[in-house]
């Protein structure tokens, strides 16, 4: 029994190690700035825990094999255990995991603790069941007012978002049902929801945040490669949660200009 | 390392099952006239004390969580979508101070008197050896019915609460009207709710009079509960606090 | 209730007395035990048709029919809430703490016999009204266990939403005041009825982890309740605690100025603890275990005592790890992050002294064995996603990804669940008389250790891979697609697993009747439960009081006579 448990905890571990370290399922293409940074957290922590987990579970194998009882082994070594061995243990294990936290911080400070630059491209984000909205705020740069008595999803953009026509700022934004945004200039995305908690999940670009009913909430990224990347809802929305997704569409900074323009054309 | 010392005697534990003639548990000597051969007095005293102690912590807990979900909601900025603009939406409640401020007499007031009862019957505990030598009576006090007045204000006080809200209703200020007028009546309403369950609690420590419970018993279930009503008052003074000068 | 009566007087007679409302702390544990079995399979079942719709979509099943989105909600939120509540939180605790706490260190019964009937048969309602909600106009909620407002406020948010979620809560509410009358036995109990010469650091290790699980309890539950409360004020009574100014389905829904994220900080306040609560027991009976069938002492009680209760401190401070991705403050998150590495420590401090607990041994493959071996491989591939998680730069991929339940489910889902395996195969003996029919045993085992690996180890790469949580479809987000067969492999090791668990139920109830005859100490254990009859008497010691002399696991002492020492065999072991 020591030998067949052996045998199947190394078997389990060596699988599942293999599927990791092949990348057979891995994470998708990274297409932003803060990509590089995060993929690289990501190995240090993914090769620590694995050495870790390889280390762990091959010992275990190893001591219930190696110590397994047989008619002739007598007694067990009696042994109440080691402070020494704890301290040295506990110690090396508070340095790794702190030392991890602390490695990967300045990527977290570099995302989070700043706001977005002057100049970067703003788009409201905007989740309601069971759709993304996209607001561009226009040539005035200003974000006109919505109020959620106007909301008739039936209208169109500006109805889906409840746009006060009265304000004068909401003439010229640009209401979509696709996120375009120009290459490698940052992208200020205020998120807003009106009904129940969603998020904003694009795994190419490595972003997450909830979108929050009462909260607009502001973070950034840089795109760093064209093309289109998926969005996903990444909070539980309600029924309709599986289908709430988008597609951001990442252009050249010419294309995104003529985009827009036609866009506000179009509102004429 | 370790030494193992074989003891003189006392065999392995299969033939130990029956007939020793210990005493079955620690701190347990006759047990009283309810439960002889029970823990004595002092460990049942502790125990239901120990009881008693951890029970209040959870409802402290619950009102931790409240105070807590009180203050944040109190300095929460919330979007107003028409500005695009975080606002604060906080709107103090005009309190009923008059009214709480007799309530809170009337609640110290019960504290008093519950802890003349408790004392009453710790005496009377005290006494009980020496009042049992037939033609000897300590003392002449009359049982004061401290406990009964302590139900009264208790009543008293819940009657008062609920003229407090009958005013703020009057302004027209109810649960929903808004957040600070729904903390009032949540905290006020679970302090009640909790202060329900120590009237309740006065009434069984009465009843074990009726039951003819020994007076250990009794002095017990009495000093549980005054310790539980003590909290409830000074619950009531930390909430009022909070109300009146949180906001 | 206070003046409680303790055992001076003869057991109770008629069925009713001893069996429904009975007052003995070993028929309450069993009452918890099955509940929790009954909770547990109707628990799989839900995540069996989880399972079957998330590859066949459109399949039509037997009873249930098809299965449509919202459906899938339900079935995910109430496996989630039936599972955390009444299994986790009730078989561990409620079942084995309460059957061996009292035994364990001595005592004749809990503190507070009433009360703890009392408090099972809260739970018991607690679960009634769970299930109730299932079958109430609108369904049960599906708001997942975690029960996020506004999606769990609004009573138009979603089918089920409606009587269903307030049916949800209720349960939960009544479920919160059920634990905490349990805490106060536990605690009260540990700390007042220890036998004499039972110190308490030579309590069993279980005997602490249900202690210090009662404290978490008793300072968590609190909290879940005040949030209920609110909740239900939010939903029911216009109350504006969690809503804020917003529209459900185009209205507006009445009400302003709350906080969502308020619900998050409370419910994850209890939500953290609670996740300690359902492991720390299964950590007790892995070392208690471990221990004896490795014939050695425990490697380093002191720590594993200390790191237990740094467990249990650090746990009330991590809990914004859920929340690093709401719109909390990235300076919080920081905060946050840092702990939860700390947290990380006690636990690798345990599983280091696992391994120096059979380093050395003379390993014995019982049945618990196995599923305490099983325990501790779980627990270290279930631990070590924890660091990925914990920092908040990697938790923007992994956040609300299949990364997610592929941790917790290792952890608790598994581990936990071994814990139970391995504490019903430990204790059977005692509390029946009976042996568990060993074959049976390590088939059930095989079956579990290999099918739950094969489960949920892929997860981990679906959620590498951007597969987010809770959906019900796998049709519509292009990306998920190449992702589908993977989920397919996931639903066959499912059947499988399933499929193995009849085993064990088998072996339970057949092992009652037909089981081969248990000795006393058929394990050859330790401690003070073994030195009583089987199964042991109405007052747990026969009229006589267990006197302590030794530590809880003193196995193979040099110059014994036997490789293990009892805790009060009156030769005494002095340690240096």
């Amino acid at each position: 029994m020591g030998l067949v448990l052996l045998c199947v905890i190394w078997l389990i571990t060596i699988a599942s190690t293999y599927f990791f370290v092949a990348k057979t399922w891995w994470l998708p293409h990274g297409v932003s700035a803060a990509a590089a940074g995060i993929d690289h957290q990501f190995a240090i922590t993914f090769v620590i825990m694995g050495v870790v987990f390889v280390a762990a579970q091959m010992t275990l194998g190893y001591l219930v094999w190696k110590y397994r009882a047989n008619g002739s082994s007598g007694r067990a070594g009696y042994s109440h255990g080691n402070t020494k061995l704890e301290i040295i243990w506990t110690t090396l294990t508070v340095i790794l995991f702190i030392g991890l936290n602390l490695i990967g911080s300045p990527i977290w400070a570099a995302e989070r603790f700043r706001p977005a630059v002057d100049g970067a491209t703003r788009v409201e984000v905007t989740g309601m069941q069971f759709a993304w909205y996209f607001r561009y705020p226009g040539p005035d740069g200003r974000f006109g007012a919505t109020r959620p008595e106007l909301e008739d999803a039936s209208a169109g953009g500006e109805g889906a978002l409840g746009l006060d026509a009265k304000d004068p700022f909401s003439k010229d934004d640009v209401i979509t049902g696709v996120m375009e945004v120009p290459v490698n200039r940052e992208v200020e995305v205020i998120l807003r929801a009106h009904d129940v908690i969603h998020s904003f999940f694009v795994p190419s670009l490595r972003f997450k945040q909830d979108a929050v009913p009462g909260l607009a909430i502001h973070m950034h990224f840089t795109p760093v490669e064209t093309g289109d990347y998926e969005i996903a809802c990444a909070e539980l929305c309600g029924l309709g949660h599986y289908k709430m997704h988008g597609i951001v569409k990442v252009v050249s900074q010419s294309e995104f200009d003529q985009w827009l323009a036609a866009r506000e054309a179009d509102k004429q | 390392m370790a030494t193992f010392t074989p003891a003189v005697s006392e065999p392995p534990v299969a033939s130990r099952r029956r007939g020793h003639n210990q005493p079955p548990f620690e701190g347990s000597g006759d047990g009283d006239r309810d439960n002889p051969g029970s823990p004595d007095y002092a460990s049942r005293l502790r125990r239901a004390r120990l009881g008693l102690g951890v029970a209040l912590t959870p409802i402290l807990m619950l009102f931790v969580s409240f105070t807590s979900a009180y203050v944040v909601r109190q300095g929460l900025p919330t979007l107003d979508p028409e500005t695009n603009k975080v606002v604060h939406d906080w709107v103090s409640v005009p309190l009923p101070t008059a009214l709480f401020l007799i309530n809170t007499l009337v609640l110290i007031a019960s504290s008093l008197t519950i802890e003349r009862a408790r004392r009453q019957l710790s005496r009377q505990m005290i006494l009980q050896p020496i009042e049992q030598i037939p033609g000897v009576r300590a003392s002449n006090e009359k049982r004061f019915p401290w406990l009964g007045i302590t139900i009264l204000l208790g009543l008293a006080f819940l009657t008062g609460q609920w003229f407090a809200w009958r005013e703020l209703a009057d302004r027209g200020f109810f649960v929903a009207t808004g957040p600070s007028s729904s903390f009032f009546y949540l905290l006020t309403g679970a302090h009640a709710f909790h202060l329900m369950g120590g009237i309740l609690a006065l009434f069984i420590a009465g009843s074990t009079v009726i039951l003819r419970r020994s007076l250990e018993s009794r002095q017990i279930a009495v000093d549980v509960t005054a310790w539980y009503w003590h909290f409830m008052a000074l619950l009531w003074i930390y909430i009022l606090a909070l109300l009146e000068f949180a906001h | 209730m206070v003046a409680q009566e303790l055992h001076g007087h003869a057991a109770p007679q008629g069925f009713i007395r001893k069996y429904v409302f009975s007052l003995d702390h070993k028929i309450i544990g069993l009452q918890y035990y099955f509940l929790a079995l009954s909770a547990v399979f109707v628990g799989m079942f839900l995540s069996l048709l989880m399972r079957i719709h998330l590859i066949w979509p459109t399949a039509s099943l037997p009873i249930v029919g098809q299965i449509n989105p919202e459906t899938y909600l339900t079935l995910l939120t109430m496996h989630g809430t039936i599972m955390v509540f009444f299994v986790l939180t009730t078989a561990p605790q409620g079942g084995f703490g309460n059957y061996f706490l009292p035994i364990q260190i001595g005592a004749p019964d809990m503190a507070f016999p009433v009360l703890n009937m009392l408090s099972f048969w809260t739970t018991f309602l607690a679960y009634m009204v769970m299930l109730s909600a299932f079958f109430v106009t609108g369904g049960a909620p599906l708001h997942g266990w975690t029960g996020y407002a506004p999606l769990s406020a609004l009573k138009s948010s979603g089918p089920g939403e409606g009587l269903g979620a307030d049916l949800w809560i209720i349960s939960i509410g009544v479920f919160c005041i059920a634990s905490l009358m349990g805490a106060l036995n536990f605690i009260t109990t540990t700390l007042d009825m220890r036998a004499r010469g039972m110190t308490l650091m030579r309590m069993p290790l279980t005997c602490w982890s249900w202690f210090i699980t009662a404290i978490l309890g008793l300072l968590a539950f609190g909290v879940l309740l005040s949030a209920g409360i609110l909740l239900l004020m939010d939903r029911n009574m216009g109350t504006s605690f969690f809503l804020p100014l917003g529209t459900i389905n185009g209205q507006l829904t009445g009400h302003k100025g709350g906080s969502p994220l308020l619900w998050q900080h409370l419910f994850w306040f209890f939500g953290h603890p609670e996740v300690y609560i359902a492991i720390l027991p299964g950590m007790g009976v892995a070392s208690q275990v471990l221990s004896t069938f490795s014939r050695k002492p425990i490697f380093g009680y002191r720590a594993m005592v200390y790191a237990m209760l740094a467990i249990g401190l650090l746990g009330f401070m991590v809990w914004g790890h859920h929340m690093f991705m709401s719109g909390m403050s990235p300076y919080t998150a920081f905060a946050f992050s840092i702990m939860t590495m700390a947290i990380g420590v006690p636990s690798a401090i345990k599983t280091f002294n696992w391994l120096g607990t059979l380093w050395g041994g003379r390993i014995r493959f019982t049945a618990p064995m196995l599923f305490a071996i099983g325990f501790v491989s779980l627990f270290v591939s279930g631990g070590l996603s924890g660091p990925f998680l914990a920092q908040p730069v990697l938790d923007i991929q992994l956040h609300d990804t299949y990364f997610v339940p592929a941790h917790f489910h290792l952890i608790m889902g598994v581990a936990a669940i071994f814990g139970i395996f391995a504490a019903t195969y430990y204790w059977f003996p005692k509390m029946f008389g009976r042996m568990m029919n060993e074959s049976l045993a390590r088939w059930h085992f095989w079956f579990s250790f290999v099918g739950t690996y094969a489960i949920f180890m892929p997860m981990h790469y679906l959620g590498m891979a951007g597969h987010p949580r809770r959906y019900s479809q796998l049709t519509e987000v292009a990306y998920l697609r190449p992702l589908i067969p993977l989920q397919r492999f996931i639903t066959f090791a499912a059947f499988i697993t399933i499929a193995g668990q009849l085993i064990f139920l088998f072996n339970l109830f057949w092992s009652m009747r037909k089981g081969k005859k248990a000795s006393d100490n058929p394990w050859e254990a330790t401690t003070l439960e073994w030195t009583t009859a089987t199964p042991p008497p109405h007052d747990n010691f026969g009229g006589v009081t267990p006197v302590v002399h030794n530590g809880p696991y003193e196995y193979s002492v040099p110059g014994a006579p036997r490789d293990y020492v009892m805790q009060t065999d009156p030769a005494v072991v002095a340690v240096h």
